[in-house]
């Protein structure tokens, strides 16, 4: 029978072989928030279509037609938006969702053990359910334009994965912080709204003067919606080596600062929350 | 190498309290404006705050066997949940340290990550999950959970429609079928009607049987006493003492016996006054004033009184009765009953009544009491002259404690296999 020894600043290896043992609540978690989205409303999961869909739409007229910015190559605007709005639209999600995980659910926190990671990371799972539903949208425009994505889409699952770590480490460092310091319950939402405009969503990142790429890059989601566009639109998008491998060093750095931050102040925050 | 389950050896934890307190007003001008600018900078209403250690814990050491079943008792505050908290791993320790060999399984709160929108289906597998079971040990134990529940005809409804007693039966009926080798249990048995009470006891002992290691929290000492051969008494955060769990109930009611007593002087009364009640109290065996006494222990009744006259008072009958919660007069005992005692008494004076055995079950009963000089009645105070909790005890003198739950009187006497009599037989 193994033992467990409890001492102050004590842990270690013990956790991971939790996070092992606790495996299946990843899923019931994520699972568990996704149905509660969408209990009680009439269209349920559409809205997981509703707003990728509306806000690629303005963001087509606003910055396609209005400001008449230029596209990728031959792609339609509204599928180099789309293609944009995928990635950016998980990333938003889970970091919101993810940040509040914690604060959200003081109970599981102050009355329950299991290894608390679990917790913003399965927000990121739910997060990640939505955006697959929300890929069915971009099937359907494909289909009605006739452009469908070359070879290169192949790629599409590592700038997935690439989306991913950023929205978990930037996700873990945020809940960690959240717990101590509410302040940032609304610093996210800042930086959220601020990223949008910010980040390549409406435009395309080839707009941005080459002097200032490289800084540019420095936002993780910069590489990953050049990469995303990369992927999906047939070549007509160019992908900027320097800044994509920014983007995968700086997104490697959150993840692994953000597990380190989150372990170091977890044993706390049953005394916080 | 013992048999331990659990081992825990000094341990302590400590809070940091901040307190947000005023500062001390200041004389020198110079100071007030100072003082005036940092406050801009400050958010509304926040002053300097200083912050203090709060031990919850300190210096806690005991061990707990394989398959014994521990209680823990103390007063609000004295750290019984912190001590789950730190067993369970939800909060570290400050010092000390902490061995488990087993499984460990804690029942903190009931319905942990229920949530109202799921419907009872899904909350039961969300539920076991939080709780440390796995899928297949959920849908292998469903169809147990919902019949300990009684609520299959409700399976599909969200859970924010259920009762009360409902959403709780749901929520034990899901942590009692946990099979772990450590079950820690905090107070939640207070919830619930008494039936639910019940069914939950019977299943705490069942899972005792099985040979799991249990630690219980409560306030219930009828519960302690029944599920529990051991418990361990903490005291502001310290041991206070550990052992048999009659004697750590006595324990607990010697530390917790303040006594609130009643002011005999101020009540109404009839009488001609010659002897006067002026306190009126339940005291232990030493004399000392208390309002708990353990069933089957010793009870003295202490009546202190005064006169009109400083002087001897012959022919004195002292009566004293008992009530229970509902106004029922329980007992009533004079000093004539038995014989005459008391030749001559002095005034002021005081005389007591000793009981060696209490008969009592466990509640609250309140005392009257009134005095007749030469068969004339002298004082009768109108009302409770003072009060006294019975607390679980060994009556039986079989370090059993016994609660009989409905009626008054624990009855002394023996049972015996009966020969019916001659004439019996024949007809």
């Amino acid at each position: 029978m193994d033992e467990i020894v409890i001492e102050a600043g004590r842990s270690g290896t013990q956790y991971w072989k939790d996070l092992w043992r606790y495996r299946e609540l990843f899923y019931f978690l994520a699972w568990r928030d996704f149905l509660v989205r969408y209990k009680q409303t009439i269209i349920g999961i559409a809205w997981a279509l509703v707003r990728p869909l509306l806000s690629m739409v303005v963001f087509t007229i606003v910055f396609g037609k209005i400001a008449n910015l230029p596209s990728e190559g031959t792609a339609p605007y509204c599928i180099l938006v789309y293609a944009a709005m995928l990635p950016w639209q998980f990333f938003s999600t889970a970091l919101t969702e993810s940040s509040n995980s914690l604060i959200a659910n003081p109970n599981l926190v102050s009355k329950i053990y299991f290894p608390r990671l679990i917790v913003p990371v399965s927000a990121v799972i739910t997060s990640f359910a939505d955006f697959l539903i929300s890929c069915a949208i971009l099937v359907v425009m494909m289909g009605w334009y006739q452009f469908w994505p070359d070879w290169r889409l192949v790629s599409l699952p590592l700038f997935l994965a690439l989306a991913s770590g950023v929205a978990i480490g930037s996700g873990l460092w945020l809940c960690a912080l959240n717990v101590k310091y509410r302040d940032f319950r609304y610093i996210v939402p800042f930086i959220v709204q601020f990223g949008l405009y910010v980040s390549p969503v409406g435009f395309s990142s080839s707009l941005v003067p080459d002097t200032w790429r490289l800084a540019y890059s420095l936002n993780p989601m910069v590489g990953v919606i050049d990469g995303f566009r990369w992927a999906l639109l047939r070549g007509q998008a160019q992908l900027y080596w320097p800044g994509l491998l920014a983007s995968v060093a700086l997104t490697a750095m959150l993840c692994v600062s953000g597990i380190w931050y989150f372990r170091k102040v977890e044993s706390s925050f049953a005394d916080m929350i | 190498m013992s048999n331990w389950a659990i081992s825990i050896n000094n341990l302590g934890k400590r809070y940091r309290i901040r307190h947000e307190t005023e500062r001390p007003q200041y004389v020198a001008l110079r100071d007030v404006i100072a003082d005036r600018a940092k406050r801009l900078f400050r958010t509304p209403g926040s002053t300097r705050p200083t912050s203090e250690d709060f031990w919850a814990l300190k210096n806690v050491s005991f061990e707990i066997k394989h398959g014994e079943m521990v209680g823990i008792i103390g007063r609000n505050g004295a750290g019984k949940s912190t001590l789950l908290k730190l067993l369970s791993r939800i909060t570290e320790p400050t010092s000390g340290r902490i061995r488990l060999r087993g499984r460990v399984a804690s029942l903190l709160e009931v319905g942990t990550g229920f949530h109202p929108e799921l419907t009872g289906r899904e909350n039961i597998f969300l539920n076991g999950a939080i709780l440390g079971m796995t899928r297949a040990e959920i849908r292998q134990k469903f169809d147990e959970i919902v019949d300990f529940a009684e609520i299959s005809n409700f399976l599909d409804t969200p859970v924010k429609r259920y009762s009360n007693g409902m959403y709780v039966r749901l929520a034990f009926a899901v942590a009692a079928h946990l099979e772990p080798e450590i079950l820690l249990v905090d107070e939640v048995l207070a919830v619930g009607d008494a039936a639910f009470q019940r069914k939950c006891m019977g299943k705490m002992g069942q899972v005792a049987h099985q040979g799991r290691t249990i630690l219980f929290v409560s306030h219930n000492m009828g519960a302690i006493e029944t599920l529990t051969q051991r418990a361990v008494v903490l005291e502001r955060g310290q041991v206070a003492f550990q052992g048999s769990t009659a004697e750590a109930i006595r324990t607990y009611v010697r530390l917790n016996s303040e006594c609130v007593e009643v002011d005999v002087g101020s009540l109404a009364r009839t009488g001609s006054e010659r002897v006067r009640l002026r306190r009126v109290y339940a005291a232990d065996e030493a004399g000392e004033p208390t309002n708990m006494v353990a069933s089957g222990g010793p009870l003295k009744v202490v009546l202190e009184y005064d006169g009109d006259r400083d002087r001897a008072c012959e022919n004195v009958s002292f009566g004293i009765s008992f009530h229970d919660a509902a106004g029922q007069t329980v007992a009533i005992h004079y000093t004539d009953y038995a014989g005459e005692p008391f030749a001559k008494l002095p005034v002021p004076g005081a005389v007591a009544f000793r009981l060696s055995e209490l008969p009592l079950k466990t509640g609250r009963y309140y005392i009257g009491a009134r005095v007749l000089v030469n068969g004339v009645e002298a004082d009768w105070p109108r009302g409770n002259v003072g009060y006294f909790d019975v607390e679980v005890g060994d009556f039986y003198g079989n370090g059993r404690g016994f609660h009989s739950g409905i009626a008054t009187f624990l009855l002394r006497g023996e049972w015996l296999v009966h020969e019916p009599s001659m004439s019996q037989r024949e007809a």
